[in-house]
């Protein structure tokens, strides 16, 4: 009879131990995101720092549901996002490596970033070989896709070519009569690309336009005496320039009062990163680009104004291109999330899934529309807009914008960048 | 001829922004035959100071031309008083070891100094451009030059005077010659070769500094900007010969011109010019132009 009633009693408590067992709230599940960009050096003040920035403020609103629709539902559809950011800095085997750390070490679920279009590149295959999603934010090297298909690997903003192309066509609608061209490009594989890409849409879109001279200095070279006065000697209508960060603005400081400005319309297609900090030190007549319609380009809308508003809140400072190519992949990758958790009935989705809700996706961010419809819609598109710098009571603004459509600035569907422009010649 | 005139004025220029850039390496070297690779963080030093330095006296109005002598100022003696720490509570204790663990120790601090920057001052680039402009600008031909140009070029041109005068002139000068040619003998003959020593190193980093604060209206003052000037300030000093005063001008002279006729006529080849002017040196002259004649010791 004891035996019975003990039996009975363990019988009792164990089942009511697996009940309260089966009761007790599962840890609370979460989206961990690898965020990788450059924290320090040239880098980090242009692009790092406010790509950064953004993703803070961002993974805060969506855990607190502070953003507004589509983007409304708390964290990733109801799960914690957490974010591990760590530095660009290094060399690309490094940066590597530290990929490697973040998907197998840190377990990271999702990893957006880079700027280098270098580590980019070395990045990309380590993505796929991980099955890890990764987004590309803000590197433009259109070899992303092409050299291979990718399957775990997305970009979210337009490549590199839309700034060329965009620019071309810029020049066209505002300075048909321009007989030639020069550039002043950084000497790496970005400042390469983006003159061999000017070059490819001059011919598609101006070919009357005849090159005068082609500046290739070393990256952060800082001084640009000889460069500016072999400007001023080819008298060129246009110059081209993608040079970017500390350099780009030592070039306009010393440029500026040597006349170059007044003398050809220069085009600074990543401009608009130090739009607000130079101010009227940038010349009237600078045609400027952001890479897309980001920035003072970005259209209006509620997204855009709650966006817009809550970077200038936390950090005092406008967001600039970057910070709008990491808002506008965040925000991707949240949908394709949330799609892919509804997909997969509420229980959370692994990268193989949430690529194939990303793919071909549309959505829309501070920036407006943007489609994953090239490269097997792993490619986003978005329009592109460039603008002329006029000072306005002693402020700086941006006239004469004009706005292109993405399937003029960026090739069809699985034709490479270089051969499109090169059919295109006229 | 306009057009090689135009190539000359860019290449003096530049050569001038690179003597001074290079001075305070070779003086050091000179004295005390320390590398010091840390030079690229007080150019630097020099450089966020002059720009500080330079908002706050243009935000309050003060006379604008006094700003020169305001900014090279202020980097001259912040670049001293770090370099006398640096010399007095690091680099004294190191001088018995071999020439290159100093090296290694300078490359340490250099990545020390680096960090420090960006804790006071962050990764925001910041420009003082007042300067630069306020000088007005000059014609030949058609090519219009700020005068700050001029201005450069006279910092070099009087820097390289001043040194010589008191390297030749000057008592002082004259015992650190001696210093130069042989610490041991100098030392015995009763010259206090640690406070030359102390005293040098500071003015190294103090020039390093000024070079910053020269550099700083025509730039923007972003992390990591010296690193770009310790790759060329060696490329100098060693094609002048290491310690060589004279030799760090002629090698000057000669990357700047060769580098400006390179950007003019053919700018594929200006990545690597420098380089290629001091492979070209060091092949027929091992060490360097200018290289210092070396006492024989048995």
């Amino acid at each position: 009879m004891n035996l019975n009633k003990k039996l009975i009693a363990s019988m009792v408590i164990g089942s009511m131990m697996g009940v309260a067992q089966a009761q007790a709230p599962a840890a609370p599940a979460e989206v961990k995101i690898g965020i990788v960009s450059f924290l320090s050096g040239p880098g980090a003040a242009p692009f790092g720092v406010p790509a950064r920035n953004t993703a803070e403020m961002l993974a805060d609103a969506f855990n607190n549901a502070k953003a507004p629709a589509p983007y409304n539902v708390k964290g990733f559809g109801g799960m914690a996002v957490k974010l591990v950011v760590i530095d660009e800095a290094g060399s690309p085997t490094n940066v590597v490596t530290e990929y490697r750390n973040l998907v197998q070490r840190d377990k990271v679920d999702i990893v957006i970033g880079y700027v280098s279009s270098g580590n980019c590149l070395a990045v990309a295959p380590i993505a796929e070989e991980l099955k890890t999603l990764t987004l590309m934010y803000d590197c433009g090297s259109p070899r992303l896709f092409e050299e291979s298909p990718k399957k775990y690997v997305f970009r979210a903003v337009n490549h590199a070519t839309a700034d060329s192309v965009g620019a071309a066509l810029y020049v066209k609608a505002i300075k048909p009569t321009a007989k030639t061209y020069s550039g002043l490009n950084q000497n790496y594989a970005f400042g390469q690309d983006s003159w061999s890409d000017f070059q490819g849409a001059v011919k598609m879109v101006m070919p009357q336009l005849q090159e005068k001279t082609s500046q290739m200095p070393k990256l952060f070279a800082g001084q640009y005496s000889a460069e500016i006065s072999s400007l001023l000697e080819s008298k060129s209508d246009v110059i081209h320039s993608s040079i970017w960060g500390g350099d780009m603005e030592a070039f306009i400081l010393q440029a500026g009062p040597r006349g170059l400005f007044k003398q050809s319309s220069v085009i600074l297609t990543g401009g608009e990163v130090s739009m607000f900090r130079l101010g009227t030190k940038i010349p009237e007549g600078t045609i400027i680009g952001a890479r897309g319609p980001y920035g003072v380009y970005a259209p209006k809308s509620a997204l855009n104004d709650w966006y817009r508003s809550n970077v200038i809140d936390r950090y005092n400072a406008p967001p600039n291109l970057a910070a709008y190519q990491m808002a506008h992949t965040m925000m991707a990758t949240k949908l394709a999330f949330e799609k892919a958790l509804a997909a997969n009935g509420g229980n959370k989705p692994n990268s193989d899934q949430i690529a194939d809700a990303m793919r071909g996706m549309t959505y829309e961010g501070p920036g407006g529309v943007h489609k994953f419809n090239l490269s097997n819609g792993h490619q986003a598109t978005a329009e592109m807009v460039y603008g002329r710098v006029k000072h306005v009571n002693g402020q700086i603004q941006l006239v004469d914008q004009k706005r292109f459509t993405p399937d003029q600035v960026m090739p069809p569907d699985g034709v490479k960048a270089a051969d499109w422009m090169a059919s295109k010649k006229q | 001829m306009s057009n090689l005139l135009i190539v000359l004025i860019d290449g003096i220029n530049y050569a001038a922004w690179l003597f001074i850039s290079a001075v305070g390496l070779t003086l050091i070297y000179g004295v005390m035959r320390v590398l010091n690779v840390a030079h690229a963080s007080f150019y630097a030093f020099g450089c966020y100071v002059a720009v500080t330095l330079a908002g706050y006296w243009f935000s309050h109005n003060y006379p604008p031309h006094l700003s020169f002598f305001a900014l090279f100022g202020a980097s001259f003696v912040a670049g001293f008083a770090i370099g006398w720490i640096l010399e007095r509570f690091l680099l004294r204790y190191q001088y018995a070891k071999d020439e290159v663990v100093i090296l290694l120790i300078t490359y340490a601090v250099f990545l020390i100094l680096d960090d420090v920057l960006k804790l006071i001052w962050g990764v925001d680039p910041y420009y003082a451009s007042d300067p630069y402009e306020l000088l007005g600008t000059f014609n030949v031909g058609d090519m219009t030059y700020p005068n700050y140009y001029l201005l450069m070029i006279g910092s070099a041109i009087v820097l390289s005077l001043g040194l010589t005068y008191m390297l030749k002139k000057t008592r002082s000068g004259k015992l650190l010659v001696s210093v130069i040619h042989d610490r041991e003998i100098s030392s015995a003959m009763g010259i206090n070769v640690g406070r030359f020593f102390s005293l040098t190193f500071s003015f190294g980093c103090a020039l390093a500094a000024i070079a910053g604060g020269i550099t700083t209206p025509t730039i923007s003052v972003v992390p990591g900007l010296g690193v770009d000037v310790i790759v060329l300030s060696f490329a100098v000093v060693v094609t002048g010969g290491l310690g060589s005063l004279p030799g760090t001008a002629l090698a000057a002279i000669i990357m700047g011109v060769v580098r400006s006729f390179c950007v003019h006529y053919v700018p594929q080849l200006e990545l690597f010019v420098i380089f290629s002017v001091m492979a070209l040196v060091l092949v027929f002259r091992p060490r360097g132009l200018f290289s210092l004649a070396e006492a024989r010791k048995i």
